[in-house]
């Protein structure tokens, strides 16, 4: 960082930041080095693994090839910004949809751009770029199908309670 | 990644206007949109190049209409743009196809059809698609504005008439008569570079256009001269495997490029006839 450059302002996983980077400067590394964010990975640094993906406006990305001025003005979310309490993560723990784990903040942030019922057309089309050498895949899908039945349950179960409450509650462990 | 960064230069213009005003007396830099190519020469530490040009954010630069019956789309639109616009899926579907198979979700997120022409890759997969349906290039400077055949535009491999001081803005499309036709062969469907790409509009004189096979995306125009005169299918796909000039190299062969190229014209016929 260096008091000659001019601040990037930008949220950060529902934070502003504010970060005095080169404009050049990777998002990847702004988030590994100057943010201190080591949950965003880096694999092949040319886009084509996808282990960096974080999402800008909600939508997947490659980290490595975003400059730091691109990031300005927008909102940034990587897998610390879901806190280890997104469907998404149970169910990825929980159907083998991780195995050396390297890939997988990138997976999970790109099934998350997905939306909420993805079909599994979707979910190959949207993980295309992401690459995993351990799981051969097919856990990582069933996890993605597995936390839409999730929320599924969650949805209908809170249309029967109405407006009770406004939070979902998180279910005890 | 194996360049540093510290000593380059980013300029971010507010408009078009200094952006163009940028180009002409700042160098010139290089202009930068969506990344999704340049930083992969960065990050490989291969890239020469050490002023840039930001454009992303020039909103003048974006946005897809038809005007007058020409289908205009602004050099900033990104391929997810391209994938979703209804002007695009009814007037030049096979753009949108060939949109659908450019690296994978998160390239198509970010990079932009200005950007493809602008790099010049004779693999560039909206390029061949570009080429059939005839479309213009329009090259902004401070001074004018120009609309250059895409035919015309290359002028080797990945060289340009584009001016220094001129920023590709927009491409503009006629009405595309004929049944449209796009395959792209790769290792894989997603995030794969074309071994061989074609695109092809099926009217009265067909129009095919070939990435991958030549220093610049080409039109086989002596195979739509026999297609067009009523060659057999045959004939017409010697006439494409003598015109094309492909390389053997990472991705593949100049023999099976040749061979793959005379066989998706066949497959362009059948499927269009």
């Amino acid at each position: 960082m260096s008091a000659a450059h001019r601040p990037i302002v930008f949220t950060l996983n529902g934070r502003r930041v504010s970060l005095r980077v080169h404009p050049l400067r990777r998002l990847l590394d702004v988030l590994r080095e100057d943010c201190g964010l080591t949950g965003t990975k880096e694999g092949c640094g040319e886009g084509e693994c996808g282990a960096c993906t974080v999402l800008v406006d909600g939508q997947a990305v490659n980290s490595c090839l975003v400059p730091a001025a691109h990031a300005a003005g927008t909102k940034v979310l990587t897998i610390e910004g879901l806190k280890g309490r997104h469907p998404l993560q149970r169910a990825f723990a929980e159907s083998g949809g991780a195995q050396c784990g390297f890939c997988t903040p990138g997976m999970i942030m790109a099934a998350a751009s997905l939306g909420a019922r993805p079909t599994l057309d979707d979910v190959r089309t949207g993980l295309a770029g992401n690459i995993c050498r351990c799981t051969g895949y097919e856990g990582i899908y069933r996890a993605i199908r597995k936390q839409e039945a999730r929320s599924q349950k969650t949805e209908d179960r809170s249309k029967k309670t109405g407006a009770r409450s406004k939070k979902p509650r998180r279910r005890a462990r | 990644m194996r360049t540093a960064i510290s000593p380059l230069v980013l300029l971010q213009p507010r408009s078009v206007r200094e952006a163009l005003r940028m180009l002409r007396e700042e160098g010139p830099p290089t202009p930068l949109a969506g990344c999704t190519d340049l930083y992969v020469g960065f990050n490989a530490g291969a890239l020469a190049d050490r002023r840039f040009l930001n454009v992303r954010g020039l909103g003048a630069l974006g946005g897809i209409e038809v005007r007058g019956g020409v289908l205009r789309i602004g050099a900033l639109t990104t391929y997810r743009e391209i994938i979703r616009s209804a002007h695009v899926r009814r007037r030049l579907p096979m753009l949108a196809e060939a949109a659908r198979e450019i690296g994978a979700v998160q390239i198509q997120n970010r990079g932009t059809i200005g950007g493809n022409i602008a790099n010049g890759s004779p693999a560039g997969d909206t390029l061949p698609v570009l080429a059939a349906a005839e479309a213009l290039v329009e090259l902004r400077s401070l001074d004018w504005t120009r609309k250059v055949p895409f035919a015309d535009f290359y002028t080797g491999y990945r060289a340009s008439v584009r001016r220094t001081d001129e920023l590709i803005t927009a491409i503009e499309v006629p009405r595309v008569e004929g049944a449209q036709w796009f395959r792209k062969v790769g290792t894989r469907a997603a995030q794969s570079i074309s071994k061989v790409v074609m695109a092809g509009v099926r009217a009265d004189r067909p129009r095919i256009a070939l990435g991958s096979v030549a220093p610049t995306v080409v039109r086989a125009r002596r195979t739509e001269d026999a297609l067009a005169s009523g060659a057999t299918l045959a004939e017409a796909q010697e006439v494409l495997r003598q015109e094309i000039s492909p390389i053997d190299d990472t991705r593949s062969t100049a023999d099976y490029r040749r061979e793959v190229a005379a066989r998706l014209l066949a497959q362009f016929w059948l499927d269009t006839r």
